[in-house]
């Protein structure tokens, strides 16, 4: 056990799932000698040589293409894409290709590769290193969306991701990377995909986030219960694709009023698919309309306004406030 | 503080061994046994008749949408000759004759182009990725597999397909790129038929030749006559072996032709004079291939007639136990199958939605 940052505790699980599989391959620009330039890949080159460590060419495409021939070939090639604004560059090798292999040779081939990339704003940085598009991916059939929200759930998502025999993209936030530090135990864990957690349980209200907002939903939920005396029960999505409803239909079922939050834009977001499976399955659990507290529909502002487009703890009692006065 | 030449030692060449009059080159003949020179000409011919049969089949509506090969055997069968089983085999949408060649069933092509995912199944000992449509977005997928297969210290090859449109996507110069830098053993098979759809090639570059862009990614690029068989089968030969060897990767330019559509929905007329095409023909790689087999001794008139013969029944039993199958393969279920390794269970919903949707269709009598 080591108090370890996100960054730390995604080295941990790329250097022991390169210890314990010869087929872990790393890829990407600047993950070599440099080490990523958020250090996630830090010191795996001095381990295990540049045949497993690949600082290739600077070209998302073709990073993302080559992985797709590596895990067609039996290898498990984990690249990093440097910011998810420039993975748009390799969208259509995902798209047409990472998602569709196995269905389009009917099971012969299939591509067990993770797409790591840095999202999402509150890090003060350039122009296309803030947004939150993980909706494009959760939208592609075939494609997982992995989206962990601190060090020790990714870790285990980040191994989980590796050994999952179909292509995974693993969005991490950059808030998160060294905002803080959890216990993460040196031995292997792993978090199934496709399973949302129940990280604080209430009976009032259910608080739906994932990725860096499960901080300010927390933080709201917390005050919810000093200053409301508001019991907020809390769901971390953990994956975006494939979303599991069960444990979110019987939370709604259970609080009557729920709230999502996420800092994607609002329309067709995440949030829109957690709110129509509820309208579904839960209707007539809910005692009030379910709210979106989200980015808007427009481009993330440079970062002197960023923190005004994010929703923040204040925004997300709001909702949550609205929600119990129905 | 100069300014000065920079010499480039590389060289394009341009290889021909048989010219369009059926004309050899003797010094440049290569070395091929001749039950292999007859095997390539059965393909050659069966890649021709069953692409004539396709498109009778799709303007009788009894198959979609489908890109005929027709003047690009040559281009195809030379190259796809030299890989053995365990090589990779990288196609874009137009390598029918090296597919067959691969192994690949006339039927599995014929229910394919009818809409049928069946057609697709690819033999686990057949190390060939299904047909790419998105142009050139395949070509790096050869790198990864020429990589991995290098990582394990096997000496397999990747052999990538793509027309001359392909070489002026992104992901031909990444593809090219990256296996140069990763000295990957690709070879790059550009069958330059002239047209894509309806842009020409002066329209696609401003390049002499598409061979010498291997140069500047510090590859060997070589322009071949690509409806001679021989010259297309020398260069490949030394290519593969090169990539076998550890030399690294090969672009190889085919300059041929596409005699018909570029697809059964395209009206080349619109877009091109029927005396171009009268020239092509002309240099057709069949007949000049046939030349030389004959002038070698080892076909006869009555040897081709055999083989033609053997050809057009092959065909015929293919389309026959095709259209059988394809009676079997109504079930609209097969859709969700291989999209996960595990199916997720909103998606397991929606399968059984379809199901009970399918079912009383069925009940009412309203279905099919």
């Amino acid at each position: 056990m080591a108090k370890m940052t996100m960054v730390q505790a995604l080295n941990l699980a790329l250097k022991q799932e390169m210890e314990k599989d010869d087929s872990v391959i790393v890829l990407g620009e600047d993950v070599g000698l440099d080490g990523g330039v958020f250090r996630v890949t830090d010191g795996l080159i001095d381990q295990f040589g540049d045949q497993r460590v690949l600082d290739t060419p600077l070209a998302e495409s073709a990073i993302a293409g080559m992985s797709i021939g590596m895990a067609a070939y039996g290898l498990k090639p984990v690249c990093e894409i440097q910011f998810s604004g420039f993975s748009y560059q390799n969208f259509h090798q995902i798209e047409n290709h990472a998602a569709r292999l196995r269905w389009r040779s009917r099971g012969r081939f299939h591509v067990p590769m993770v797409l790591r990339t840095p999202y999402g704003g509150g890090v003060r940085a350039l122009e296309h290193h803030s947004e939150s598009r993980e909706t494009y991916w959760a939208h592609t059939p075939g494609l997982k969306m992995v989206i962990p929200s601190g060090p020790r759930n990714a870790r285990a998502l980040l191994v989980s991701a590796i050994r999952d025999p179909d292509p995974v993209i693993f969005y991490e936030g950059k808030a998160l990377y060294r905002a803080f530090r959890e216990e993460v135990p040196d031995a292997e864990e792993t978090l199934p995909i496709g399973q949302p957690q129940l990280v604080k349980e209430g009976k009032d209200i259910t608080l739906i986030s994932y990725g860096a907002m499960m901080r300010p939903t927390l933080e709201a939920a917390a005050e919810l219960k000093t200053k409301d005396g508001i019991a907020a029960e809390v769901i971390d999505l953990l994956t975006i694709s494939p979303l599991n409803e069960e444990i979110l239909i019987q939370s709604a079922e259970k609080t009557g009023r729920v709230v999502v939050v996420h800092e994607a834009p609002r329309s067709f977001g995440p949030g829109a698919e957690v709110v129509s499976r509820l309208m579904e399955k839960a209707f007539y659990y809910l005692e009030a309309p379910i709210e979106r507290v989200t980015g808007f529909d427009i481009i993330i502002p440079l970062f002197s306004r960023e923190k005004a487009y994010l929703p923040g703890t204040e925004r997300i009692l709001r909702a949550a406030r609205k929600v119990l006065a129905h | 503080m100069p300014r000065k030449k920079i010499t480039i030692s590389d060289k394009v060449e341009y290889l021909s061994i048989l010219d369009e009059k059926g004309q050899l080159d003797k010094k440049l003949e290569p070395d091929i046994p001749e039950d292999i020179l007859l095997r390539l000409h059965r393909a050659m011919l069966l890649g021709r008749r069953f692409d004539e049969r396709l498109l009778n089949l799709q303007r009788q509506g009894r198959i979609g949408t489908f890109p005929p090969i027709k003047g690009q055997e040559a281009a195809q069968l030379g190259t796809i000759a030299h890989l053995r089983p365990g090589d990779w085999m990288v196609p874009a949408f137009r390598e029918t004759a090296a597919e067959l060649w691969r192994g690949r069933s006339l039927e599995s092509i014929i229910i394919y182009n009818n809409g049928y995912s069946e057609g697709i199944d690819i033999p686990e000992d057949r190390n060939d990725l299904p047909i790419s449509v998105p142009v050139g977005s395949q070509i790096i997928h050869a790198v990864g597999l020429g990589w991995a297969a290098k990582y394990r210290k096997k000496d397999d090859v990747a052999m990538t397909f793509f027309g001359d449109g392909a070489t002026s996507q992104g992901d031909f110069h990444e593809g090219l790129n990256f296996a140069a830098v990763f000295q990957v053993p690709v070879i790059f098979v550009c069958q330059n038929n002239h047209w894509a759809i309806s842009v020409p090639l002066s329209k696609q570059t401003r390049a002499k030749t598409l061979a010498q862009k291997a140069l500047a990614y510090g590859m060997p690029g070589i322009q071949v006559d690509g409806n001679d068989i021989l010259a297309v089968y020398a260069a490949a030969q030394e290519a593969v072996e090169r990539a076998r060897n550890g030399g690294g990767p090969t672009l190889i330019e085919c300059v041929t032709y596409r005699l018909m559509m570029h697809t059964t929905a395209d009206d080349p007329k619109r877009y091109r004079s029927d005396e171009e095409v009268e020239q092509w023909s002309k240099r057709d790689p069949l007949i000049r291939f046939e030349k030389y087999l004959m002038d070698k001794g080892l076909l006869s008139e009555e040897k081709r007639s055999q083989v033609e013969s053997e050809v057009i029944d092959e065909i015929q039993a293919a389309v026959d136990r095709a259209e059988k199958q394809m009676e079997t393969l109504g079930d609209p279920m097969e859709m969700f199958d291989h999209a996960y390794a595990d199916i997720p269970p909103y998606l397991k919903e929606q399968k059984a939605d379809l199901a009970r949707e399918l079912s009383m269709i069925d009940k009412e009598g309203t279905h099919g």
